[in-house]
């Protein structure tokens, strides 16, 4: 076929072959090892994130704190909603999807292995570069929602490397979202019609269509906003009738869908979880899916409640608050729905369960603050307090995070093929449910009492004194039940009980497979029959719709005994291009922060070689 | 690598997707699904201010229109020998295929050559990035669309230059010059919508 | 696999003691900034609505947690128990739709008559007051009585108060582009924000003679926490006298060490700046067609003023020492420069300004 290529080029861009070591690692394709290396970086950028949290909170413990300047408390507040947003909840999110969507519709790898492994790699770069600034005379210091003409003003570099760093996020975020979208669609096993699919893909798929839609959004802003801080324009000067307020609809229409993009994959997770502890099916399958869509549609229309006090006036105002209130619906049809599934079922406690069951009472509570914010006018006295920051806090990490957790916990013997221990995992649950709790809760209290968001000090006599004092307890105490949680991977590690293919008696197709999986999946694609199709290949139903093993043998682990089998299976062969590639956009970056043109055109030539080296290698086929 | 022994790949595996369309080509949907997002913020932008000019020239001051006519007829033009270079490409018309993709490559190039006379000409009048939101909105907008054009030209070239070394040859080739063809028709049509509102529909 | 137990009962225990202890400390100490007590009536028909919501959330709170529970408990897994493989329930799904969707409209229809009502020009003796904002002070024109003031705002009690927020596009100081602030008084009424190029509006009015504290609601910088702002509510009458001793301005220096500070006031020269005159003025009075254009805020009658520096620090010798030696040091990211005074020019001027009545 590409015989006729030339024997020197083919030298060149000869395919890596290595599948273990540091190399292996730098030039896989393959979307597991993808996968966990999102994780592990996303785990990592936890920890700062939750570091960032400790220092703010020990600066408000006590009126008049003095552990922080204005200065280093105004980068720390920005960079943990950053690192927390973009560097946390979503990559993990990509994590679980990258490992688990082509198990769970029955495909060996994503449909764009290359571009996987690209995504990863500038979302690796993109946190670094980020975080450099630190180093490089400050971090971003104007908010992760880097309102101008604020943003526009801040001296230093800290809001380019904001700019310029969420760029590169954005580039990573896209890349993922267009893979996972033909992944989903195009590459499911023969009978995994739509409405056979988990619920989890259902969310990834349309978390994918926002992250597609709402991160273009962002990049027109996030480019605005440079073009003004370095090259002098003045799309957000009010001297020249620049309007602030652009760049709070631009932002807030990204924004908006993006905190759907970071809960939908948990509300899949937990619908995947419920069920299986349950031992019964998802209550109401469809009206779930068709929820989640319906939520994906209507987060569009919502951006402006963030933005009820800068002046739209009431017939705007009036719109936004309704559209709010309407999206609570399709919200509370799952919730209800997840609490059908536990009702009449035989409820297993294991910890995903009890993260699962975290999630829905602590969303509970932050979906309804947040129908609270809806009231226009009670909004006028709730936003830029600390009411808000209760109300995203329990629906991204009462929501969110803990939903992560619940996935974690739960897909961790398919990856790893140990278990998570038991008692180490409830301890980390009850302690972060606690802490969280003791945490966020009062926020309501005294964002109501007047304290306003981002200040890097209160007064004494105000009423806030001891909530804000209890608040960082409770902060602390979240770091301990992370530090459980750590202990219990370490030990997991070593000496956790092997899993198997299937320890929790699941009903979707990732737990046919061995722990961990084959490299390449599945040695049999299969042919799927019903929805939860794993769990009727071990179960049919009595008449009286009790499930009943099928006989034995029934229910083939999907192992490749049959090593003859596997040797029909065709996987792409490692590269390295997609690393050059991403390596050629933190190089420009710098050359913007430094305005040297010759960087910058070095990472651009950087990254088109790259580009260039990936459309010419060999491919896979070629390569025998 | 686990096909060191392995006859080919049974055909049916290879090219099984569950819609029966090709994976690449439905990824350049989605990317271009994107782009129209890309666009439509910054079009939305020059629209807020394309009136608010505080300082320098004004649209009606600084536009040419006849002569943004033409380098606009250029485009759609090249959109045609766009399409020429894919029928070309799919009755295996190698020659054919190439001298459209060259044409539409060298048609682009005439544009972005029109748009950089155009800026500096426009720079000289005393319309710069700095000077106004209307300057700001302006050149970024068309600069990103000149940009895009740009990286089409780079692809249509590097697809001419796979022809020249048979890299088109095999059953695959009609579907990666549709797949550039695809991006470089986008291309075309954000400039038709940007032509139309932000040069010919008549400002304050 | 061990089958896993857990008292779930403990887990409805903790929330419900976090609950009641969070909303008990509401009814606790006092809190000058509290948006749940309200004291006008602007701030009265937001806090109508709050009556009306917190109690359905509560209500949907304690139905869809104790159903929670109630599942979780009921349904644990006993030895025989087997789950009931049920796949949904269309009726009860279709009425858990709607009964939300009803509250909601309920909750909407008082929601959008209170949005119109407070953004509707108030009626009845209205003053008209024009807030701009400033990194990190507050500026205060009162165009129908030609004064201007900062950081502290006067107003009658039972009148509404019309506040135009007007977002200068430029800081005067050293010509960057202004930035958002939020006007936020909580007792009186809702925030809005002060947009650079933009003109908001948002009306206030309080019922009992007091200070109502406030302060920036939109991070602005690194004094964001730094400036906060008082309304002054009076009776009519002392209202009245107020802005009479506002235009009357400052009598003559009677003093030496005041006629010193007013001389440095004027003219003084600085090392590291100019005079404080090229920022301030002392005379409130000012024409329509000529709104003040000075830097920093307008001190005419700083002697009778509670606060100074965006209302954060108390108006006493011990408070504005610091200050006027090094602003930045006392309040983080304060523009007002260290000119540079010597310990006798700031005893002069500090006589200076407490003479300012």
């Amino acid at each position: 076929m590409a015989s006729a290529a030339l024997p020197g080029r083919r030298r060149i861009l000869a395919r890596p072959t290595a599948k273990t070591g540091v190399w292996g690692w730098m030039t896989t394709v393959d979307h597991k090892k993808i996968g966990i290396m999102y994780g592990v970086t996303a785990f990592i950028f936890f920890i700062l994130g939750g570091l960032e949290a400790l220092a703010i909170r020990t600066q408000l413990a006590v009126p008049d704190g003095e552990t922080l300047s204005a200065e280093v408390y105004n980068q720390f507040f920005t960079m943990h909603g950053i690192t927390m947003i973009f560097l946390v909840v979503m990559p993990m999110g990509v994590a679980l999807m990258n490992y688990f969507i082509p198990l769970m519709i029955g495909a060996r790898d994503v449909a764009f292995p290359r571009l996987n492994a690209f995504s990863y790699w500038v979302f690796l770069l993109g946190g670094l570069f980020l975080y450099s600034s630190f180093f490089l005379g400050g971090a971003p210091d104007g908010g992760w929602f880097g309102y101008a003409p604020l943003s526009t003003e801040l001296p230093g570099n800290g809001m380019t490397f904001y700019s310029l760093g969420l760029q590169m996020l954005g580039v990573a975020s896209l890349a993922g979202a267009v893979n996972f979208i033909i992944t989903i669609i195009n590459m499911r096993a023969p009978g995994m019609t739509f409405m056979r699919l988990p619920v989890f893909i259902w969310m990834s798929l349309v978390t994918s269509f926002l992250l597609l839609f709402a991160m273009p959004i962002i990049a027109v802003a996030l480019f605005e906003l440079m073009f003004d801080r370095v090259y002098e324009a003045n799309f957000f000067n009010p001297a020249a009738g620049g309007d602030p307020l652009l760049w709070q609809n631009l932002f807030w229409l990204f924004g908006h869908p993006e905190v759907y993009i970071m809960i939908l994959p948990a509300m899949g997770i937990i619908s995947e979880v419920l069920p299986t502890f349950a031992r019964k099916p998802i209550f109401g399958y469809a009206a779930i899916v068709f929820a989640g869509i319906a939520i994906g549609f209507m987060g569009w229309g919502v951006w402006a409640h963030h933005m009820f006090t800068s002046g739209l006036g009431p017939v705007a105002n009036t719109a936004f608050a309704l559209s709010t209130m309407f999206i609570a619906v399709p919200t509370g049809i799952k919730i209800f729905n997840w609490i059908g599934t536990l009702w009449g079922g035989a409820i297993r406690f294991t910890t995903p369960l009890l993260f699962s069951i975290g999630f829905v009472a602590m969303f509970v509570i932050g979906g309804l603050s947040g129908v609270t914010h809806a009231i226009v006018p009670h909004d006028a006295q709730q936003h830029d307090t600390y009411y808000v920051v209760a109300h995203f806090h329990y629906v991204l990490f009462g929501g969110a995070i803990f939903g992560l957790f619940a996935g974690t916990y739960y897909w961790w013997p398919k990856i790893f093929g140990r278990l998570l221990g038991e008692r180490l995992g409830k301890a980390h649950f009850w302690l972060m449910l606690i802490g969280f709790n003791l945490a966020f809760g009062p926020m309501h209290v005294f964002g109501l009492q007047g304290m306003p968001r981002r200040i890097y000090k209160y007064p004494s006599g105000m009423g806030w004194d001891f909530w804000n004092l209890m608040s960082t307890v409770g902060a602390f105490i979240i770091a301990l039940s992370f530090v459980v949680f750590l202990v219990n991977v370490v030990l997991s590690r070593r000496r956790g009980e092997i899993a198997g293919a299937d320890p929790w008696d699941a009903r979707t197709l990732e737990w046919s497979m061995p722990s961990p999986p084959p490299e390449y999946n599945f040695a049999e694609v299969p042919i799927v029959k019903h929805r939860d199709d794993w769990w009727y290949t071990k179960y049919t139903e009595t008449p009286e719709g009790t499930p009943t093993p099928v006989h034995a043998g029934g229910a083939d682990v999907d192992d490749d005994d049959d090593g003859h089998e596997a040797q029909h299976i065709h996987l792409p062969d490692p590269s390295y291009f997609p690393l050059v590639a991403a390596l050629g956009l933190p190089v420009a970056a710098y050359g913007v922060i430094y305005e040297n043109e010759i960087v910058i055109g070095a990472g651009l030539l950087v990254a088109l070689l790259g580009l260039f080296g990936w459309t010419l290698e060999p491919s896979a086929e070629d390569g025998h | 690598m686990a096909t060191s022994e392995a006859p080919a790949v049974p055909a049916h595996e290879e090219h099984y997707t569950s819609t029966g369309l090709d994976n690449v080509k439905m990824a350049m949907w989605a990317f271009l699904g994107s782009e129209c997002l890309f666009f439509g913020s910054l079009i939305s932008t020059y629209l807020l201010y394309r009136n608010r000019v505080l300082d320098g020239p004004t649209p009606a001051d600084i536009y040419d229109i006849p002569y943004t006519s033409v380098s606009s007829f250029v485009l759609l033009m090249s959109s045609l020998t766009m399409v020429l270079a894919l029928a070309g490409i799919q009755r295996r018309d190698m020659r054919a295929c190439r001298i459209w993709l060259l044409a539409t490559a060298m048609l682009g190039m005439i544009f972005i050559g029109g748009q950089i006379y155009e800026f500096t000409a426009f720079v000289e009048e005393g319309l710069k990035i700095s000077t106004s939101t209307f300057g700001s909105s302006f050149f970024v907008m068309t600069g990103f669309h000149g940009a895009h054009v740009t990286v089409g030209i780079f692809m249509l070239l590097a697809l001419f230059g796979m022809s020249l070394f048979g890299r088109l040859d095999s059953d695959d080739g009609p579907r990666k010059v549709e797949l550039i063809g695809l991006y470089w028709h986008f291309v075309d049509i954000v400039w038709i919508v940007i032509f139309t509102v932000v040069y010919l529909v008549p400002t304050n | 696999m061990k089958i896993p137990t857990a008292p779930r009962g403990r887990k409805a225990v903790a929330l419900l003691l976090a609950g009641v202890a969070i909303v008990a400390s509401a009814c606790a100490e006092d809190a000058p900034q509290d948006a749940l007590r309200p004291e006008g009536p602007f701030a009265q028909k937001a806090d109508d609505l709050w009556n009306l919501v917190f109690p359905i959330a509560v209500v949907i709170f304690f139905i869809v947690q104790g159903l929670l529970i109630y599942a979780l408990v009921r349904y644990r897994h006993r030895p025989g128990r087997e789950a009931a493989q049920f796949h949904g329930n269309t009726k009860l799904e279709v009425l858990l739709t709607a009964i939300p969707a009803l509250i909601l409209a309920g909750i909407a229809v008082p929601t959008v008559r209170t949005i119109f009502d407070i953004t509707n020009e108030p009626t009845g003796d209205v003053l008209d007051v024009t807030v701009v904002a400033h990194q990190f002070w507050w500026e205060y024109r009162y165009p129908d009585l030609g004064i201007v003031t900062a950081n502290e705002l006067h107003i009658p009690t039972g009148r509404p108060v019309r506040v135009r927020l007007e977002g200068a596009p430029v800081d005067r100081v050293d010509n960057s582009a202004e930035v958002i602030h939020s006007f936020w008084v909580p007792r009186l009424a809702g925030k809005q924000d002060v947009v650079p190029g933009r003109v908001n509006l948002i009306t206030l009015q309080a019922d009992e003679p007091g200070t109502y504290l406030g302060q920036c609601a939109e991070f602005c910088g690194l004094a964001h926490a730094e400036m906060r702002l008082r309304v002054i509510a009076e009776d009519p009458g002392n209202f009245d006298e107020w802005v009479q001793d506002m235009k009357d301005g400052a009598a003559e220096p009677s003093e030496a060490l005041v006629a010193e500070g007013q001389k440095l006031f004027a003219e003084g020269q600085f090392p590291n700046g100019p005079p404080c005159s090229a920022c301030h003025a002392v005379e409130a009075t000012y024409e329509p067609e000529n709104p003040p254009a000075q830097a920093g805020p307008n001190l005419a009658n700083f002697a009778n003023r509670e606060t100074f520096a965006g209302a954060i620090f108390k108006n006493t010798a011990e408070q504005l020492r610091p200050w006027l030696r090094n602003p930045s040091e006392v309040k983080e990211g304060a523009k007002m420069p260290a000119v540079g005074l010597t310990e006798e020019e700031i005893d002069s001027l500090i006589a200076y300004l407490q003479s300012l009545d």
